[in-house]
């Protein structure tokens, strides 16, 4: 999975954000519909989309999408 | 006067005994008297709970109770039982929306129809003794409460308790007792399942939220057990009975 691909599988984990407001450099913690919810859902996306296991405390260690992916890639 | 909680001369099968609350049930049994016949999946964790425990003459029963083929094995090693708690169990976190038919039948597979079925056997067989009683681990997940990704698990823990509502009233003529412990988290290694998501500073925070500022620990829920599988409990049957540090209260 490209970051290109990964920036549009995450947005599509949100039901209210839109898609547009998704970027490599998107600080996903202050979106609105951030938390546990979609936290669960992306750490189950990483799993899908890379067969990768990250935690809540990954999630917590990072700030943009595209450090997210970078992490994704060093598990 | 004579310990009403004693389970002194009382046969009680544990399964799930290799570790967690089905280990902690195993030993407070011993410790109350009883002769245990301990059942799991690994020889060499069913022999560690075995040394933990007091007295002589419990069994280790080593096998999978997910095949039908070594249920029948292990019902057939079973002497005449006073009591049966079925503790075996997994956990799971998967949202609706990702959910796979492969991995509920899984967790339903272990939590609900092999207990069940392996029920069904021990009954077939009359291996139940008159006034035995018999227990069914379930949750506050499910019946009491829930949260996020934790549907599968307890869609399985609520079936437990709709089961013995009706087993209860089948055996209440021999006067064997079924009842359901729901417990709270209880620090046990399938708190690891979770841990691997949520990481212990999310445990941390949910372990703040218990009014008594702390987990749950096998013993707790061991003496749960040891309540219900004695005499001092012969009037209860078909109940749910709740353990959670308050958990539930707010």
């Amino acid at each position: 999975m490209t970051l290109e691909e990964f920036v549009t599988a995450f947005a599509d984990e949100f039901d209210e954000t839109p898609a547009e407001s998704f970027a490599p450099a998107t600080v996903y913690k202050d979106l609105d519909e951030w938390g546990s919810l979609t936290a669960l859902s992306i750490i189950a996306l990483a799993m899908e989309g890379f067969g990768k296991k990250i935690t809540g405390a990954d999630l917590r260690s990072v700030d943009t999408i595209e450090d997210l992916y970078n992490l994704i890639q060093t598990k | 006067m004579e310990n009403p909680f004693s389970l002194e001369g009382k046969c009680i099968l544990v399964t799930g005994a290799s570790s967690g609350i089905g280990r902690g049930i195993a030993v407070a049994c011993a410790k109350m008297g009883a002769k245990v016949l301990l059942s799991g999946r690994n020889e060499a964790r069913l022999q560690e709970t075995l040394s933990l425990m007091s007295g002589d003459g419990h069994t280790v029963l080593c096998g999978d109770l997910n095949s039908e083929e070594t249920r029948k094995e292990v019902v057939e090693k079973i002497p005449d039982l006073n009591g049966v708690v079925y503790c075996a169990g997994i956990s799971q976190i998967q949202m609706a929306k990702r959910m796979e038919q492969s991995s509920l039948e899984g967790i339903f597979q272990t939590n609900v129809f092999s207990p069940l079925m392996l029920n069904t056997l021990l009954l077939k067989k009359k291996k139940i003794k008159k006034d035995s009683s018999i227990i069914f681990i379930s949750s506050i997940s499910g019946v009491y409460r829930s949260q996020i990704g934790e549907g599968g698990y307890g869609a399985t823990k609520a079936a437990l308790t709709g089961y013995v509502k009706s087993l209860a009233l089948e055996l209440a003529a021999q006067g064997i007792r079924v009842n359901t412990i729901h417990p709270g988290v209880v620090e046990t290694p399938l708190l690891e399942v979770s841990n691997g998501t949520f990481g212990e500073e999310e445990l941390e925070a949910l372990r703040q939220k218990y009014p008594l500022k702390r987990f749950g620990k096998p013993e707790d829920i061991a003496h749960c057990a040891v309540y219900l599988l004695s005499d001092a409990s012969s009037w209860m049957t078909g109940s749910n009975l709740l353990i959670d540090g308050g958990f539930t209260l707010k």
